[in-house]
């Protein structure tokens, strides 16, 4: 079966073999004549204005960060899922249950809170100190 | 194919690892394909919508159009920007493919019909389409474009978001099949519609609203198409792009249509189960499967000329504020209604029935308001409206 595992690395390894070999072909096909013009950065026709590395929103800082965190509890709740049906059977149903739902319940405890210190909303407003 | 290989002549090892790379090759060139089909399949249907013809002239109906389009885009020069990080820039197109691509593995065509019914299936899946964020905040980054820089993060923010809802809402079907290969869980299910994972309880069909919302916004479809809304970021983070590194975004992109009409198909509509009568007919059970596949991106593509584009703050607060606690309704409700139910699954099927000739009704409904409004909306051919030149 572990064989089978083999066949992620393939399949990756297939497409980015695909993509590799078609830019290679299309290299000794395609025109290659860059000029300053033609290779300036797209600003809807106007020249550009300083490099197009700005900085950018703290929001999305914030969303990677409960991103994170709920990932990972999610990561944590497949295996239980997967042998629910099989505690269940084995009689084990409402232990499970209730070890799931108070995993639910330290997990909405951050829920709340990133939800009430306004990490959730994407329009901030700043507090009004008048 | 194995067996074919070791009689030719070739130690068991040697034929497997063989045989594994022409089936790869033979599941990328009908990824290439289907991909193609349906960038030429939107089109048509987006043209359809609009009253207007769509590409018709490249082969009959226009059925070769996305062959042209290939190798036009393979003979276009390859434009790197001015100022960019030429590095990631190059290796941003490659991440997208392999994220979508590596999918392919645990895709299940039908009964029986799956490179590798690995035991992690659904996981797999989940965290293989991960790899598309880093490409799309790659290209973002490294084409030194303020319109790809935005973009790009918009559309990481966005797929991130949205992958929490659609992770908890796949908890639902786990938990009534108890197994995570892609196999199993189409094989708990049954050819009857209402034997079909989605009206299996009803925390099912919430988790798959909550799902298909998702997915759609993972896929970067209208509603949600904000990476690359057109008239706010020009095209997002693939401005800077041309040539063929264009074309594995819009590639990818498009096979992920099919990658997400298939993940729906497989997890909550029954896949390519047949009835007993007929089991064993690999063909049927795949085309079975490819046609609800086909019908599952008419309607996301329906979407896509129906509802108009979400903001996104509006996007944000949908995902963290909606479809998360639904999530996590959806997943307790459903481990209560099994625990509930364990010792009368004939309750279960009584209300799987019931919900789906609720179902069935509400289809109905849906089909005479709309067929009415599009009569009382049609402008007769020459009269004066129709005529305004």
């Amino acid at each position: 079966m572990l064989i089978d595992f083999a066949n992620v690395f393939l399949f990756a390894a297939i497409a980015v073999g695909f993509v590799a070999l078609i830019l290679t072909v299309g290299k000794l096909i395609r025109p290659d004549n860059p000029n300053p013009i033609k290779r300036s950065v797209y600003e809807c026709g106007e020249i550009p204005i300083g490099p197009g590395f700005a900085q950018f929103n703290m929001r999305f800082y914030l969303i990677a960060f409960v991103f994170v965190i709920f990932d990972v509890e999610i990561a944590f709740m497949y295996p239980v899922t997967v042998i629910f049906r099989d505690l269940m059977q084995a009689g084990w149903g409402l232990l499970a249950f209730t070890e799931i739902t108070i995993f639910i319940l330290i997990l909405l405890v951050g829920f709340i809170y990133a939800w009430t210190q306004g990490g959730l909303d994407w329009v901030k407003t700043l507090s009004n100190e008048s | 194919m194995d067996a074919t290989l070791i009689s030719i002549g070739l130690d068991p090892l040697t034929a497997k690892i063989t045989s594994m790379v022409i089936i790869s090759v033979i599941v990328l060139l009908a990824f290439v394909t289907i991909g193609g089909i349906l960038t030429l399949v939107e089109r048509r249907i987006s043209g359809f919508m609009q009253s207007r013809l769509g590409p018709n002239r490249v082969g009959p109906q226009g059925a070769l159009q996305w062959v042209a389009d290939g190798v036009k885009l393979i003979l276009k020069e390859d434009l790197i920007p001015e100022g960019a990080d030429r590095k990631l820039f190059r290796i941003a197109p490659y991440f997208c493919l392999v994220g979508i691509f590596g999918t392919m593995v645990v895709f299940p065509w039908g009964k029986g019909v799956i490179v590798a019914d690995l035991n992690v299936g659904l996981f797999y899946f989940i965290s293989i389409t991960a790899l598309v964020v880093f490409g799309v905040l790659m290209a973002g980054w490294s084409s030194n474009n303020k319109w790809s820089l935005l973009g790009g993060m918009r559309a990481a923010a966005q797929i991130v978001s949205y992958e929490i809802p659609v992770g908890m809402s796949l908890l639902v079907p786990i938990l009534i099949s108890g197994t995570l290969s892609m196999g199993g869980i189409m094989a708990s299910q049954g050819w009857l519609p209402w034997e079909w994972m989605v009206f299996k309880s009803p925390f099912a069909v919430l988790s798959f609203i909550i799902f298909f919302i998702g997915s759609l916004a993972e896929a970067n479809r209208t509603p949600f198409d904000l990476p690359e809304a057109e008239s706010e970021l020009v095209s997002g983070y693939c401005t800077e792009y041309s040539g063929f590194r264009y074309a594995v975004f819009f590639l990818s992109e498009w096979a992920n249509l099919f990658v997400l009409g298939g993940l729906t198909t497989s997890v909550f509509l029954g896949g390519g189960n047949l009835p007993g009568a007929l089991e064993g007919f690999t063909i049927l059970s795949v085309l079975v499967y490819l046609a609800k596949v086909a019908v599952v991106i008419f309607v996301v593509i329906w979407l896509r000329w129906t509802l108009p584009r979400f903001r996104i703050d509006q996007l944000m607060s949908l995902s963290w504020k909606y479809l998360l606690p639904g999530a996590f309704i959806a997943f307790l409700g459903q481990a209560a209604y099994m625990l509930l139910t364990q010792h009368t699954p004939i309750v279960q099927s009584i209300i799987a029935v019931l919900m789906f000739l609720v179902f069935v009704f509400v289809l109905i409904r849906f089909g005479l308001k709309v067929r009415v409004s599009i009569n009382e909306q049609r402008i007769p051919v020459n009269s004066p409206a129709s005529n305004v030149s």
